[in-house]
């Protein structure tokens, strides 16, 4: 078993008195409290941690933070697997379980490792240039380069765990909990402002928890602990550790991924794992901090070649030494600091290998008690080994830095070398926010521009990379954010934190590629990796320019530059570097690329938050919901209501228990839950002039206690909703909409009523939930009603066919009446029995036990349709599709032509007149036992083969037990004037001739009214 | 004889259910019996009909955006510019009071009482619980109590209600009651649920 060999004796913020066991790959390794995978996995001597995407070269970990682009590995197992997460993210626990990716048939011997040697088959916009041709081979290609090219695998089987979903609103929030953020959050907080602290780390303070530096005489981590003990103790502040700010978008809303059970090994009873918060934030306070850049040289890939400030912290925060004898090339002092910390960690430090000219004198004293080497003016050149460093070649390049200068080589063993190419700001957000971004030479990087919106950016993320400046700039815009959210300290606010005094820094050189080390410099002496996850080199980068690609986006999507999981954190500004110097332009002229959210990749899971599996979508339920599925319904989805589809009895199919409740509504009695119809009430002086207006048809002479039925259309007079609408009273109206489509119409209603027509005096509201409805028909409907209803004259005469009743029910109803309308979607004598809804399942229960003599029958959705389109009743968004006119469906003797209504204007268009619209029609199949499926088309010969024009499709298909065969509705091409013609009805290579017909098959007759 | 009003939610059981999951329940779930409730439409701008609702029932409609007014039994929801919820707190009906009192002036009165189910969230973690479904801020001064709006819970209209005395009444429609009740017993279970007592 391996042991922990880099692990330091002392130090760190781990807790060595606990062990936690963990494996990666068919290893078990132990780690302690603290760590995250990557320490563990560097403390154990761990070097080779995954092959890189396209070369499949051996790769290890450079970075401690979210910046890691090579310590990716697929953590858990079966449903709990993920692909691609960052080692250095990984909060270790016991029982861990991760694997490498991207490698077979192992790590250490790896076939696909074959594409690095040749890689020059594999140059900048290979796949375009490449498999492009034939185009018809591209699936095949695709296949393969899937394979050999994906990153991680995702789990096969579905994820155990929960996910949810969350929404704040704060007064500022405070992005990163660094020295600036934790500044700021504190001033902010002592104002009484709501305040949320969110910040990736397990801990809170950002660079302080690895880099030694000092607060107020103490340590730095020392003066966070202080800060979060009273920002945890504040009922004002929520602080949010594990959680990535990535989002940023108009109005100052963010979404944020709060990891809350990641670093368990599974989470507990209820808790979700991942939580995506959607904050709204009066103030936003970035303080994001700086990435450190790799520096872009032969081989700076090979396991062992890490940032200097990552570096760091594995020795500070959790106790491991990367190495035994570092090397460390910078441009910029903050390498120094690095070097003194190594070699107080025991490790040998030969050199520090500084690009400019004039190295920083301040640290001259201690770097000669460890004999740490200072070499000024030079340059790492290239980098020996491969499945670990073993040295560096030094030298000295000219004054542009663009060549070597020959004759000053010199070779130094090492087994790991430290790169500081300097800081860039995490402006990642800031440009989301739509503020611009503006270059400064001096530093090398870019600085936030003007603000788009409530937003500060403080710290390393504003180029202040002093920590006094962090402290102070930090807490100003904590104070200044609070009070611009209408909060002010009151009193004296907290003591002003001190830093410990730091040396004014040297300026940095920066130089975007260092030369290879081949004599004159051309020779490149190895890959010089600029994107570490996407395999993009400095010679890609220069190709991509030479074969005119100039805009930095272009060079992007051409060379995948910063298109990995990173996001380019680590690759863009020296990518920029590079192309710049290849156009022979400065840095501001190319520009850079545009940041997107999100920050991190978010999971799924947490996308798709806690509304799942059942939960997915409201299932609305009538208040006879209970007894449908006491009674066996099977249930159809119809919008979010859950109506009964049929109800089988014992060995029944779907077909047979169709056809028993579609006769027996035809023959005796069946009942319906009409619930879901969408109701709304329609009162004002004006409501029948405002019926008039949205309805085909008049509206005025309609009585009071009369029914009709209305079609609405759109502005462009195509069929929008139908149902029938009762009088109540003179200025009173009861409108029934289809159920899927009730509030849109509702809303249509609104929309008329408030922006057109203000002037109208009408109320609509809502009462769908209000009412139960059951619908009763057949023969034997009236006879029924009687038992139900002693003493009310139900007879056609005294309660006629479409008009209503307030009716007494005893028994059911005490002390309220039932509206009755004498309505129907069968064309079977019916009434439609609505009550107050706490009512319904009385009623229902009420009909079923009255109806027993009757053989009353439940029918579902499925016997309704039947029954409607037997007699040619039309159900919208079936026959019809959004192009459908009154007039294709036989209705156009509705269209009043006394009245102006919504839609009318464009019925007189010469397209909506045409003759051969597609009208409504029947269709009879020759064979009488033939269903034909909805949505066939219809043609006219008797060959299916493609090409064909259509004429039509089938709307509606179904069996009839009344009619003792199958029929259907269809739209066809001038079908009015086609009734006896034959047709075909073309699907699956068949043509199926069928008899053109009208579209009703059945006549209930007068008894039925 | 009459059978009885059916309460949306009675297939739960909830009243043998009143148990505890999690250790210590952070949030209470209460299934609001029946109440007698109307939506009244009127004009915000019509003295006289501001006036006859004074009068016939004794307190002002409430016409700031979201707020409520309540008097002796009835509670008045405002949910729009011209419309309200009119909740009967004691069982007494008042479509009649109203209608009798509003006699002669523009208006409508529909309703309600079974078009909707009341779910009490009380407890340590209702606000926790609600903020997982809902995106308005529950904490600022525009959902204390004395106030109402009309939002989402997930994917369900409701009219949110903060209650004097801690916890929110939430009032969706009727048929939606099962899937809310569902939803935010799943939200809560992280917390543990309590089921209340019908009140």
């Amino acid at each position: 078993m391996r042991q922990a060999i880099n692990r330091l004796a002392e130090g760190g913020r781990i807790d060595r008195t606990e062990r936690l066991s963990f494996r990666f790959d068919d290893e078990i390794m132990y780690g302690h409290p603290g760590d995250t995978l990557a320490s563990a996995l560097l403390a154990n001597g761990v070097r080779l941690v995954g092959r890189s995407f396209k070369y499949h070269r051996p790769r290890g970990l450079m970075a401690a933070g979210g910046e890691e682009s090579n310590g990716l590995v697929r953590l858990r197992q079966g449903g709990r697997a993920e692909p691609n997460v960052r080692a250095t993210e990984i909060v270790l626990f016991d029982g861990l379980v991760a694997e490498s990716q991207n490698r077979w048939p192992s790590l250490r011997f790896d076939l696909g490792a074959l594409n690095d040697r040749l890689s020059p088959l594999f140059p900048a916009g290979f796949y375009y240039k490449t498999f492009m041709w034939p185009a018809n081979l591209w699936p095949s290609y695709e296949a393969v380069i899937r394979r050999m090219a994906g990153l991680g695998k995702a789990a096969k089987s579905g994820d155990p765990d929960r996910y949810e979903k969350k929404y704040a609103h704060c007064d500022v929030l405070v992005v990163g909990a660094g020295p600036a953020g934790l500044a700021a959050a504190l001033w902010a907080g002592r104002t009484g402002a709501r305040v949320i602290l969110a910040d990736e780390g397990t801990e809170l303070g950002g660079a302080l928890l690895g880099n030694g530096q000092q607060i107020d005489g103490r340590p730095g981590t020392a003066w966070v602990a202080g800060i979060e003990a009273e920002l945890a103790k504040a009922a004002n502040v929520r602080l949010l550790p594990r959680t990535t700010v990535g989002g940023y978008y108009d109005h100052n809303a963010l979404t944020l991924l709060e990891r809350v059970a990641d670093h368990l090994s599974k989470p507990d009873q209820g808790q979700p794992r991942q939580r995506l918060w959607q904050v709204r934030a009066k103030q936003v306070v970035l303080a994001t901090g700086a990435l450190e850049r790799p520096m872009v040289l032969a081989n700076n890939d090979r396991p062992g070649v890490m940032g200097a400030g990552a570096v760091q912290t594995y020795i500070n925060r959790y106790g491991v030494r990367p190495g035994r004898r570092a090397v460390l090339f910078t441009n910029n002092d903050s390498a120094y600091r690095v070097a003194l910390d190594l070699a107080q960690a025991g490790v040998e430090v030969p050199a520090i290998v500084d690009l400019r000219a004039q190295a920083p004198l301040g640290w001259r004293a201690e770097l000669d008690r460890f004999g740490i080497e200072v070499m000024a003016d030079r340059a790492v050149l290239g980098v020996a080994g491969r499945n670990a460093v073993t040295g560096v070649q030094i030298g000295k390049l000219n004054a542009a830095g663009n060549g070597v200068v020959p004759g000053l080589a010199r070779r130094i063993e090492c087994d790991l070398l430290c790169l500081s190419g300097g800081w860039t700001p995490s402006l990642h957000l800031l440009s989301q926010s739509g503020a611009r971004l503006r270059w400064d030479g001096t530093p090398g990087c870019f600085l936030p521009g003007e603000a788009h919106q409530a937003v500060r950016v403080v710290g390393a993320a504003n180029g202040d990379f002093m920590l006094q400046d962090c402290l102070t700039l930090g807490a100003g815009a904590g104070k200044s954010a609070a009070n611009d959210a209408g909060h002010q300290h009151r009193g004296r606010g907290p003591r002003k934190p001190v830093a410990a005094v730091e040396a004014d820094p040297t300026p940095p050189r920066p130089i975007w590629s260092i030369p290879g080390p081949g004599r004159d410099g051309r020779k490149s002496g190895g890959k010089a990796f600029v994107d570490f996850q996407s395999d993009v080199t400095a010679a890609d980068l220069r190709l991509a320019a030479r074969e005119g690609y100039h805009s930095i986006e272009h060079v992007k999507r051409y060379t995948t530059v910063g298109m990995g999981t990173d996001q380019g954190r680590t690759s863009n500004i020296n990518a920029l570097g590079i192309v710049a110097d290849a156009l022979d332009v400065a840095i501001p002229q190319v520009g850079h690329t545009t940041f997107r959210p999100p920050f991190s990749p978010v999971t799924f899971g947490a996308l798709a938050g806690g509304q799942t599996g059942p939960l997915l979508d409201p299932a609305r339920r009538t208040p006879m919901h209970g007894w449908h599925q006491a009674n066996g319904a099977v249930f159809e989805p119809v919008g979010q209501w859950h109506r009964p589809y049929y109800y089988p009895k014992a060995g029944e199919d779907m077909a047979a228990a169709v056809n028993r409740e579609t006769l027996a509504a035809r023959t005796s009695l069946g009942l319906m839950d009409a619930t879901t119809l969408g109701k709304i009430d329609i009162r004002g002086p004006d409501a029948a002039e405002f019926l008039n207006r949205i309805y085909i048809n008049g509206w005025k002479s309609l009585a009071v206690g009369g029914c009709r039925y209305g079609l609405m259309l759109g502005e462009d007079g195509m069929v929008f909703d139908d149902g029938v609408t009762a009088r109540l009273a003179e200025d009173h109206f009861h409108m029934t909409t289809t159920t899927g489509n009730a509030a849109h119409v509702h809303d249509w209603l609104e929309n008329w009523l408030q922006t057109e027509w203000p002037d109208l005096a009408v109320y609509c509201t809502s009462c769908t939930e209000q009412w139960a409805v059951a619908a009763l028909c057949g023969p034997n409907a009236r006879r029924l009603m009687a038992s139900l209803c002693p003493g009310f004259d139900l007879s056609a005469e005294a309660f006629p066919h479409m008009t209503w009743q307030t009716v007494a029910i005893p028994g059911v109803l005490e002390g309220l009446e039932a509206r009755i309308f004498r309505i129907g979607f069968t064309g079977e004598l019916s009434f439609e029995i609505n009550v107050p809804a706490g009512h319904g399942l009385a009623l229902w229960e009420a009909l079923m036990a009255a109806g027993e003599k009757y053989g009353i029958t439940p029918f579902g959705t499925e016997a309704m349709h039947v029954l409607r389109a037997e007699v040619g009743f039309i159900i919208v968004g079936q026959e019809t599709d959004g192009t459908t006119t009154p007039d294709d469906l036989g209705m156009g003797r509705m269209v009043s032509s006394k009245k102006d209504f919504l839609g009318k204007r464009s019925l007189s268009r010469s397209d909506t007149m045409r003759q051969d619209r597609p009208q409504l029609v029947g269709l009879l199949t020759d064979d009488p036992g033939h269903r034909v499926p909805e949505g066939a088309q219809l043609i006219a010969g008797n060959n299916p083969a493609p090409p064909q024009r259509g004429l039509g499709h089938v709307t509606s298909s179904y069996h009839s037990p009344n009619l003792d065969r199958t029929f259907a509705l269809a739209l066809l091409q001038g079908g009015r004037g086609r009734h006896g013609e034959t047709i075909h009805i073309a699907y699956d290579g068949r043509a199926v001739p069928a008899q053109v017909t009208a579209p009703r098959f059945l006549d209930p007759g007068e008894a039925a009214k | 004889m009459s059978r009885a009003r059916h309460e949306p939610l009675a297939h739960l059981a909830l009243a043998a259910a009143g148990e505890t999951t999690g250790p210590d329940a952070g949030v209470t779930l209460q299934a609001a019996p029946y109440q007698p409730a109307v939506i009244l439409r009127g004009e915000s701008g019509n003295a006289a009909f501001l006036e006859a609702f004074r009068a016939g029932m004794g307190f002002d409609l409430p016409l700031a955006a979201n707020h409520v007014n309540s008097h002796a039994g009835a509670t008045a929801l405002w949910l729009g510019p011209s419309e309200w919820l009119v909740q009967s707190t004691t069982g007494q009906a008042e479509h009649g009071r109203l209608a009798a009192a509003l006699t002669g002036h523009r208006h409508a009165i529909i309703d309600h009482g079974d078009g909707q189910q009341i779910i009490r969230v009380s407890g340590p973690r209702a606000r926790d619980v609600l903020s997982k479904l809902c995106p308005l801020d529950l904490e600022g001064p525009d959902l204390a109590p004395g106030r109402c709006a009309r939002s989402i819970l997930a994917r369900c209209s409701i009219l949110l209600h903060p209650l004097p005395g801690g916890g929110y009444h939430i009032h969706v429609g009727r048929s939606f009651a099962d899937y809310v009740w569902r939803l935010l017993a799943d939200a809560g279970l992280e917390f543990g649920v309590a089921i209340g007592g019908a009140g």
